[in-house]
């Protein structure tokens, strides 16, 4: 296995109009991914975690600035990449699924066409040809009678069948990873079902490594091989799945955990979280979580913790994994 | 054995479709289909199925939203039908709800306190002082601080916002309150939150709830009685710990299986259904989930399957009536 993305201190803010209110939407983020690994980054809303996804890509609104940090593809810096060169890396090198596929597919175009822009476009390849492949993919993610369905248009479809063929617009170059931002959230649970298989198996046939962006902890325990946990623009831990489920080192993950209602445990209450989310512009001092946190102490309230390596590839962005080491 | 406070008996709602130019033929969505239940004084019935399965029809007939095909619903043992004016006024007293989006389902320009205190001045007509008292005391019953009423729903998150619609629902102690996916909105680390807050207004107040959700560790965890929806028709309903742990009809395994696990080291064993829900204009033949049923038998295309007892609840599902036939004729 070699390194593929290699992110480091990663900070993108929002400035307000006036230049006076400055948000830090991902603030020191750092993660790595192998090959035909699968990474879940996992937030509520507000955490930063779509604006994360988005700064990997350089598709950021133009309130947006990243101020500092690497994002390391294939070895280079995408930071520092010229626009043009850009352009030659997204949908070809990296692809991107978003969460409603009605949304990403334009409504005045066939089906067919809309596979083949990509192949057109980074390949070179000619209408026919296109064409050609286009019905190929539409097979590969199980779109039955591909070949009269290339003809029609996203609204004769349905919601599964038009998420799966973003899939197949996303796999289309052959990319080397594919960053998936709530893919399923408009599905519905057998739907979610089939298409999460069939992910996973484009995934293994094609070695793509994956980055899930998610809410929902149960996607990430059934596809992901390693999970980074968002609260306030932080990372506030992340390692391998098992760890991360057995032993969580951040009071927030062991809270997320315990929160959710799971099938046959029969609890008469589930384990709340007090209070909310902060405001992503005007998080608490010191650690983000701490108004929230069960296990709170006074360094909390003054500074936030650094990034601490709690275990074998884990790490926790908490004053009490300072302890645990 | 109690008044159920709502039973539905042979539920049916058909919305006609018109068809062709200028609209001449009509085709009918069998929405909800032949469907019966009853909601237990202080129980929860869950409802589960996807998009297209009729749980939200459901909904608006018993808000008596809706009116049905055929079929009735009986509130403490009487006929909606029979209501007259004043009875079906205080039947919508009685019966209230909570819907899935806190940002929609409050008006923005209304301060807190009014929100919660128009259906007392509209249905009591109570006095300004008397009002006020109800509102705070409501309040503090869902966990929201008392100067809340003085402020505007854009000044409250997302779980406060469901808590101040909680609020409302509850001003005129309703008995039977429709939950349609309450959570589902709401941030993950606030759901427990409300969940747990639903679960404690339960048992303080005695309310029945009907809880509409596709989530479904969350209906199996807040329900008594599961009932599990597949285009306009039940295909299994019965005790909430029964049906989630061991399923019967196809569909409801399939449905349980497709939940995601809790833990990376979970198994389930993988029931695939193929294919999409087929439209409910033109609902499969015989049993509606014979397209896409792993046990498909040449009877589920011809005959409809009853709902009968099986294993403790009820079942749609010729399997186990096939199964009932062949030991009856083994016996004999």
């Amino acid at each position: 296995m070699s390194l593929l993305l290699d992110v480091r201190g990663l900070s993108t803010h929002y400035v307000s109009a006036r230049g006076t209110r400055v948000t830090r939407a991902v603030d020191q983020v750092s993660f790595a991914l192998e090959e035909g690994e699968t990474l879940g980054i996992v937030g509520e809303s507000g955490s930063g975690k779509t604006t994360l996804a988005l700064s990997l890509l350089r598709l950021l609104p133009p309130a947006a600035r990243i101020v500092a940090g690497e994002v390391r593809f294939e070895g280079d810096d995408l930071l520092r990449k010229p626009a043009a060169e850009m352009r030659r890396i997204r949908g070809k090198r990296i692809a991107m699924i978003l969460q409603d596929p009605m949304a990403s597919l334009n409504p005045l175009f066939t089906i067919g066409d809309q596979v083949a822009e990509p192949i057109r476009i980074h390949e070179g390849a000619g209408r026919r040809g296109a064409w050609v492949r286009a019905r190929e993919l539409l097979r590969a993610v199980r779109i039955s009678a591909p070949e009269l369905r290339v003809r029609e248009y996203p609204h004769q479809m349905s919601g599964g069948m038009r998420q799966r063929i973003v899939g197949a617009i996303a796999i289309s170059c052959e990319p080397r990873l594919l960053i998936a931002d709530e893919p399923t959230t408009s599905l519905d649970v057998t739907i979610q079902a089939q298409y999460l298989n069939l992910l996973r198996d484009l995934q293994r046939a094609h070695h793509l490594a994956m980055i899930f962006i998610t809410h929902n902890l149960g996607i990430v325990a059934k596809m992901c091989d390693r999970v980074a946990v968002m609260y306030a623009g932080r990372m506030v831990e992340g390692g391998p799945i098992r760890k991360i489920f057995n032993a969580p080192a951040h009071p927030y993950t062991k809270a997320l955990l315990e929160s959710i209602p799971r099938l046959g445990d029969g609890r008469a209450r589930l384990t709340a979280i007090d209070g909310q989310p902060p405001d992503p512009a005007n998080p608490p001092a010191g650690c983000a979580f701490h108004p929230r946190c069960p296990r709170v102490m006074d360094h909390c309230r003054q500074e936030a913790p650094p990034e601490l390596v709690v275990g074998e590839s884990q790490t926790a962005r908490c004053w009490l994994a300072a302890d645990r080491r | 054995m109690t008044v159920p406070i709502l039973e539905a008996r042979n539920l049916t709602k058909h919305f006609p479709v018109k068809r062709g130019l200028l609209g001449r033929g009509s085709d009918v969505v069998r929405a909800v289909d032949d469907v019966s239940f009853a909601i237990e004084p202080g129980r929860t019935l869950g409802v589960v199925g996807e998009s297209g399965c009729g749980k939200t029809t459901t909904a608006k007939l018993v808000l008596h939203l809706e009116a049905p095909t055929s079929g009735a619903i009986r509130f403490e043992g009487r006929d909606l039908q029979t209501f007259d004016r004043g009875a079906l006024r205080e039947y919508r007293r009685s019966v209230q709800a909570v819907f899935q989006d806190p940002y929609a389902s409050l008006n923005p320009r209304m301060r807190v306190g009014s929100i919660i205190a128009e259906p007392l001045v509209t249905n009591e007509s109570l006095p300004a002082g008397a009002a006020r008292k109800r509102v705070a005391h409501l309040l503090e019953v869902v966990g929201l601080p008392e100067r809340s009423a003085d402020l505007f729903p854009h000044e409250f998150s997302g779980g406060q916002r469901q808590r101040i619609a909680i609020a409302r629902a509850l001003a005129l102690s309703p008995k039977l309150v429709v939950l349609d996916e309450p959570v589902s909105a709401l941030d993950v680390s606030i759901r427990a939150q409300i969940l747990n807050l639903l679960r404690d207004l339960q048992s303080r107040l005695g309310l029945s709830y009907l809880f509409i959700a596709h989530d479904l560790a969350a209906v199996a965890h807040m329900s008594h009685t599961i009932a599990v929806m597949y285009l306009g028709k039940i295909v299994e309903i019965g005790n909430a710990e029964t049906v989630a742990a061991t399923p019967r009809h196809p569909y409801t395994q399939a449905l349980f299986s497709a939940a995601l696990p809790s833990h990376p080291d979970e198994k389930r064993d993988e029931v695939v259904v193929t294919g999409e829900v087929p439209s409910p204009l033109a609902p499969p033949a015989g049993c509606r989930f014979h397209p896409r049923c792993p046990h498909a038998m040449a009877r589920c295309s011809a005959e409809e399957p009853a709902l009968l007892p099986e294993a403790g609840r009820l079942v749609a599902c010729h399997l186990y009536t096939g199964v009932r036939v062949s030991v009856g004729a083994a016996a004999r």
